[in-house]
């Protein structure tokens, strides 16, 4: 980060260990961090404008060659191992489909429940992730086993639907009991300048997951960068969305090419940490969308190591959004117990 | 800069490197590495990618791929594709009596014999691609209003050790055979003798079979056999080409593939066999499995 960025002046000391949780920081405390974060009480469009375009500019070639750079690392024998596993715990299993019916999610659940019969060494996925309407379903299937019902909301993927249907949206999977909700953003409304509409709309959702009875639900924000044009953008929007208060920043609904790309997921570590130093809060990260190899999915722990630091190489600050991607784990995991190549006839069919 | 002979004197040899085919592309090995192929005398003939246990693992992926597709042609159609490649391969006849000359040791004469066996091989066997059902299949009698039929299927992807000493006829008798009833391959080129087997792949990737259908591997036999004996997505072995190769035997490849059943063909004896008399439904046969299916008369 340059001077250009007013986050840097603001902070104390950079926190190896981890920050603040953000969902245990209430209405007013998320206000104030992003009063002091913006330089400005009132947080108005024009204010949030100058901020985050006041930002340093992200240079192209060289993020994308950063990104290169941190997929060519080799990760062998016992590291592989760890990552695998890691992977395998930090996935959100996912089926958002328009023909989901209970029974797929039922058997979505099992398999997270169980991801390699025959062997209980083999860790679980953190969450189920899946349409609104499906949470009692997604709920009831996992009982009282500990992996999250993640739901997406707010008129998913493409969030073009009034305020009040996407906010109603929200509350039936708080109220149906998802732990975690992923909400997308209005890119219309961001990509043409009104940033205070953006906030407002995370705000109101951050709101409605508050008020979850028990654990306030986690909040993860879609910005759906494949949709946003430029790195900039992508650095505007996470800034923005970690101002109004998310507790995760998620690349990609997966509904849209390119979904997740390891260029933009740097690019967001990097805002993350830049964000848990301005503030003192640490915010998730969630590749979704596109992963759908344990290389791949080793590329990213490599860079969220790198770029973000240790302290995110948790469940509950990175994610990957995947469904085929849990499969190809385990034929990897089968490959390094037993020393002979997997097939697809060794994992479930889904 | 060594001049080939008197009268082209200028002119600088060109020293091939030669890739391997997986899916329909010639990529390099992933290990990078290459090997020297000499001919019959001990003479530098070319390079060839030497492959590892990882180009293995994606020529299996590459020929999982491409079964259904192959499996699904009608036999027909398998058949006019397999006649094409028996067409280009008269086409390549020059190329192919001077690799299998130099690189056994044959006289020209008796190269252009097992050239031409080997092409007339491979017509024989395309004419079996829409033939072996009614040969092999069967409408049973059962005691009840149904037709019960057995047709012979595909096993699936085979991983196929081929002869060491026999380049083109001997790869011939062995790989035509398995392609017939829809079967995708893995072939493991002779160690010593690949070329003949990479000229195959040239023709296979010119002609109309589809990528992934047969996929060639040259280098160590003993370094290739043992993971795909050992891997669990590929359904039969033939292992004619053990028979010879240095460092491994067909018992212990036998027992690696035990683990997930697959189908196995071990080789003939402890020689090779004089391939000119290997022609037969049986090598067809030994790489497909019996369907059966009841289905009620109408009443």
């Amino acid at each position: 980060m340059t001077a250009t960025s007013p986050a840097r002046s603001t902070t104390p000391a950079r926190s190896t260990s981890g920050g603040t949780h953000p969902a245990t920081r209430t209405a007013d405390q998320v206000a104030a961090d992003a009063t002091a974060v913006v330089g400005s009480a009132d947080l108005s469009n024009r204010a949030l404008r100058t901020f985050l375009h006041g930002l340093s500019g992200v240079d192209q070639v060289g993020l994308d060659g950063r990104a290169t750079v941190l997929g060519t690392r080799s990760i062998k024998t016992t590291s592989k191992a760890w990552a695998l596993d890691t992977v395998i715990a930090m996935t959100d299993l996912t089926t958002l489909e328009g023909a989901d019916t209970p029974g797929r999610v039922r058997s979505l659940v099992a398999k997270a429940l169980n991801p390699e019969p025959g062997d209980p060494s083999c860790p679980r996925p953190a969450a189920v992730c899946v349409y609104g309407d499906m949470v009692t379903v997604a709920k009831q299937a996992l009982g009282s086993a500990p992996i999250n019902v993640a739901a997406v909301a707010t008129a998913f993927p493409a969030g073009r639907a009034g305020r009040t249907a996407r906010l109603a949206d929200t509350t039936d999977a708080v109220e149906a009991g998802a732990e975690e909700i992923d909400m997308v953003i209005d890119r219309g409304a961001f990509l043409s300048g009104d940033y205070r509409k953006v906030y407002d709309d995370i705000i109101a959702v951050r709101e409605i997951c508050q008020q979850r009875a028990g654990e306030p639900a986690h909040l993860k924000v879609i910005l759906e960068t494949g949709e946003l044009a430029t790195y900039d953008n992508v650095r505007r929007a996470s800034w923005l969305s970690m101002l109004a208060g998310a507790d995760f920043i998620k690349t990609s609904t997966g509904k849209v090419s390119p979904a997740a790309t390891l260029p933009v997921t740097v690019l967001m570590l990097e805002a993350v940490r830049d964000f848990l130093a301005a503030t003192g809060v640490q915010v998730g990260v969630k590749p979704a969308g596109g992963i759908r190899t344990s290389k791949d999915a080793i590329k990213y722990l490599v860079a969220v190591n790198e770029v973000a630091g240790e302290a995110w190489l948790d469940p509950e600050f990175f994610r990957f959004g995947a469904s085929s991607l849990l499969n190809d784990v385990l034929l990897q995991r089968q490959k390094l117990a037993t020393g002979a190549y997997s097939g697809p006839d060794y994992v479930t069919i889904d | 800069m060594t001049p080939t002979s008197t009268t082209t004197a200028a002119r600088v040899d060109v020293r091939k490197t030669y890739k391997l085919f997986i899916g329909g592309k010639f990529p390099r090995s992933e290990s990078g590495r290459t090997y020297e192929v000499t001919d019959a005398k001990g003479r530098f003939a070319a390079n060839a990618a030497q492959a590892s246990r990882k180009d293995a693992r994606d020529a299996v992926r590459a020929a999982r791929a491409a079964q259904p597709g192959w499996a699904g042609a009608t036999a027909y159609n398998r058949g006019q594709v397999l006649y094409r490649v028996a067409e280009l391969l008269e086409g390549r006849r020059a190329q192919f009596v001077a690799d299998v000359a130099a690189g056994e040791g044959l006289s020209a004469r008796r190269a252009e014999d097992a050239v031409s066996a080997a092409i007339d091989r491979w017509v024989w066997y395309a004419g079996w691609t829409d033939k072996v059902a009614q040969v092999a299949g069967n409408a049973n009698p059962v005691a009840g209003p149904y037709f019960n039929l057995s047709v012979p299927e595909p096993t699936g992807v085979v991983a196929a050790i081929a002869p060491q000493k026999s380049s083109l006829l001997g790869l011939v008798s062995v790989l035509a055979p398995i392609l017939v009833t829809g079967n995708t391959v893995v072939l493991v080129a002779s160690e010593d003798r690949p070329l003949p087997a990479i000229t195959l792949s040239e023709v296979l990737a010119t002609s109309d079979v589809p990528g992934g259908v047969v996929n060639v591997l040259t280098g160590g036999t003993a370094e290739l056999a043992s993971p795909l004996a050992r891997h669990l997505d590929v359904n039969a072995l033939e292992l004619a080409g053990v028979v010879g190769a240095a460092d491994v035997t067909w018992g212990e490849l036998e027992a690696d593939a035990a683990e997930n059943l697959k189908r196995v063909r071990r080789p003939a004896g402890e020689s090779e066999p004089n391939w000119k008399d290997e022609q037969s439904l049986e090598s067809i046969l030994a790489f497909t499995e019996t369907k059966t299916v009841w289905h009620p008369k109408g009443m």
